[in-house]
């Protein structure tokens, strides 16, 4: 229990301590130190639930079950290693003078609050706080979007804010509906909302109320997973932002969206015992694979190119929850993981590459081999990671997905697999001459951090090989509780 | 079959001004009159709130009837007047919006919504029930202001006034949220539009002006 309090109030302290001293020069470092602390918390808390097993807390407002454990682990994991990134990314940006002192202190409290408000989201019990902090979450993302003030960017963030604010109040209706049904079991009170007892009583729910309330519960937190046609937002987020908040809307903040989708799934299936709500998740994931994958190939910018990537990997996920099942669930948990891991390693590299040649289009970013041959590298290496190559971690659940596909959805797969071959043709095709391309520059004087860029892709090749005993378990046990 | 109990009529009474106040909001042009507008509607939000927990005995009902009366009709509406005065929008008013069709759009939204709300109504115990339909217009309403608006300020009174529509669900349907969330919802649109003030001024800083027109330059590359 208190481990989850740490986790919870150390990035809430940090954002507040930084919003007011974020303009000193140390303020990178405390950024920095409140990431390790919250990570070292989070991995408290995991060994906790490793020899307790699944944890209820303050009155069961907060909870660890293997569903989420492993995602808590996950965003304090990728917050910490961003935040490292970050530090000297964002002093380069400092330099160049596209950033304000007082800009960066806005960066450095938003993006702790921003961790704090997926963790709440992650940890809570009560569906009605999970919805209050993904409110949250783009509120303190919408100020990072538009942190250079520049006319896309201000169009991105206002986009982002419109569209996730009028999502987010779909998911409201959404969960009103929801309490509505369980406040006649649960009687009124906190108690209704809650996760973990809306579980034991799913069977119980009005099958009716239930299924409109998720389609507005789709609707609303599918519009901030990315998924088509409510992605609109997405990629201008995504290219306008400062990089490291691309590396954490992409690694983390979709996870979590697709992660409070995949709760309300669980209640909605106990409640109907019909498909409705698996054919909806795989109508709106295999539409977004394809339209993802067809608009590829046309992107110019960098950023956009794998904001949409992120588009098309939610909608792999979602389509293989919507499969359901003991393996597609798994392997739609470790692609979060994977996606997760590799995404952010390649927006941390794309952001060492956009800023050393000072250009976004793919087009003036060439041999980057050449020029700063570790950042090269870790390119090539995570684009040929997210685009499924063996033997890194997505190839792995890109295959279990497709042959639970074959066996319970043949008629998907050819769509599937279309669709996988046409991103991988787009993206390769792109990266591959920013990467290897001839180019008269010469080499870049400044060593690049790529550290962090190294460790993920290190990771998703681990678990490309091997995925340690405990997180196997916790993805049987999760997939089991998702159906 | 009995006569209504004299709350429940009063109740929906002030669900057929909520609704009414969102057919105004819908056709207004001048900013100023959207703001009073949007007061007005939050004080007939609070209003039926506090109707409601006095016929029910929801105690709970009366701290959210004094949330919304404080936030919605004092808070919101003076930070919006303060942003316009100090953006100098004061006069605005917004072009080229059909106003026939909108308002024959809204109708057909209230009769869809009517028709959605009706299996879940019949299901609710509450007295209120039958106002459920009118929480769903209110909301849908709101929506289509927001999709027919070119202004900045007026899209974000259109999203605040779907926040009400939800509010009044919520009331209507269960007699209102656990006082948690709702104190969370709260602090959420609050901060919301904190930032939103925030923003106001960067895209005037940017673009001399709070028309959306100028926010429309991101767009799939196509040559």
């Amino acid at each position: 229990m208190s481990e989850i309090l740490a986790v919870l109030a150390l990035p809430l302290a940090g954002g507040l301590l930084l919003g007011l001293i974020g303009e000193r020069a140390a303020a990178p470092l405390v950024n920095v130190a409140t990431s390790l602390l919250t990570l070292l918390a989070a991995a408290a808390l995991t060994v906790r639930v490793i020899v307790d097993g699944p944890q209820l807390a303050l009155e069961q407002q907060f909870f660890v079950d293997s569903f989420n454990v492993f995602l808590v682990a996950l965003t304090a994991f990728v917050g910490f290693t961003t935040s490292l990134f970050s530090r000297p990314y964002m002093r380069i940006e400092h330099e160049h003078g596209r950033l304000t002192r007082a800009r960066l202190k806005l960066y450095h409290s938003m993006y702790q609050l921003f961790s704090f408000t997926m963790l709440l989201a992650l940890l809570t019990n009560n569906m009605g706080i999970l919805w209050v902090a993904m409110e949250a979450a783009t509120l303190t993302t919408v100020l990072l979007v538009s942190l250079y003030r520049t006319p896309a960017s201000l169009e991105a963030a206002w986009k982002y804010f419109i569209l996730c604010g009028v999502g987010i109040a779909q998911a409201l209706f959404g969960t009103i509906l929801l309490y509505f049904a369980a406040e006649k079991l649960l009687g009124a009170g906190g108690g209704a909302l809650l996760w973990t007892e809306l579980n034991g009583v799913k069977g119980e729910l009005e099958p009716t109320v239930l299924s409109i309330a998720f389609v507005f519960l789709l609707v609303g937190y599918g519009t901030k997973v990315g998924l088509v046609p409510l992605h609109n937002w997405l990629p201008d987020a995504h290219a306008e932002g400062p990089t490291p908040v691309s590396a954490v809307l992409s690694g983390l903040l979709l996870n979590v969206a697709l992660y409070a989708v995949v709760r309300c799934k669980v209640l909605v299936e106990g409640s109907l015992h019909t498909t409705f709500a698996r054919e909806l998740m795989m109508g709106f994931g295999l539409l977004s694979v394809v339209v993802a994958a067809l608009l590829l190939s046309r992107q110019k910018d960098i950023k956009r190119l794998f904001a949409y990537s992120s588009i098309e990997h939610m909608g792999i996920i979602t389509f293989a929850f919507g499969i359901g099942g003991a393996v597609a669930n798994f392997a739609a948990l470790l692609h979060m993981t994977v996606h997760s891991l590799t995404k952010s390693a390649i927006f941390f590299a794309v952001g060492h590459a956009t800023q050393k040649t000072g250009t976004q289009l793919m087009d003036d970013i060439r041999g980057l081999v050449v020029t700063s041959p570790a950042i090269g590298w870790g390119l090539i290496l995570g684009t040929l990671a997210i685009l499924g190559m063996p033997p890194f971690g997505v190839f792995a659940s890109e295959f279990l997905l497709l042959t639970t596909a074959m066996r319970q959805q043949p008629w998907a797969t050819p769509i599937l697999l279309a669709a996988l071959g046409l991103a991988f043709a787009a993206v390769f095709s792109k990266v591959q001459p920013m990467v290897f391309g001839e180019t008269t520059a010469k080499r870049l004087p400044i060593r690049p951090a790529m550290i962090p860029v190294f460790v993920h892709l290190a990771l998703v090749l681990l678990l490309g090989l091997w995925i340690p005993p405990y997180l196997a378990a916790w993805y049987r046990q999760a997939a089991q509780l998702i159906g | 079959m009995a006569a209504l109990p004299f709350y429940a009529q009063l109740i929906n009474l002030f669900a057929a001004l909520l609704l009414l106040l969102a057919f105004a909001m819908l056709t207004q042009r001048r900013v100023l009159s959207l703001v009073n507008l949007f007061a007005a509607q939050g004080l007939a939000l609070a209003l039926s709130t506090a109707v409601v927990a006095w016929g029910t005995h929801q105690t709970h009902l009366y701290w959210s009837a004094g949330l919304t009366l404080l936030l919605k009709v004092a808070l919101l509406p003076w930070l919006l007047l303060r942003l316009i005065r100090q953006l100098d929008v004061k006069w605005d008013v917004e072009g080229l919006i059909n106003i026939p069709t909108t308002m024959l759009i809204g109708i057909v939204l209230v009769v869809f919504s009517f028709n959605l709300a009706l299996p879940i109504s019949q299901l609710a115990a509450t007295v209120t029930r039958s106002t459920l339909g009118i929480a769903m217009a209110s909301v849908m309403l709101a929506f289509l202001m927001m999709i027919t608006r070119r202004k900045a300020i007026p899209q974000v009174i259109g999203f605040l006034a779907m926040e009400n529509g939800l509010f009044f669900a919520a009331t209507s349907a269960t007699y209102g949220m656990p006082m948690v969330v709702e104190l969370g919802i709260a602090l959420d649109v609050l901060v919301g539009m904190l930032i939103l003030g925030v923003f106001f001024f960067q895209i005037r800083e940017q673009f001399d002006s709070l028309d959306l027109k100028h926010l429309e330059q991101l767009k799939e590359s196509e040559e």
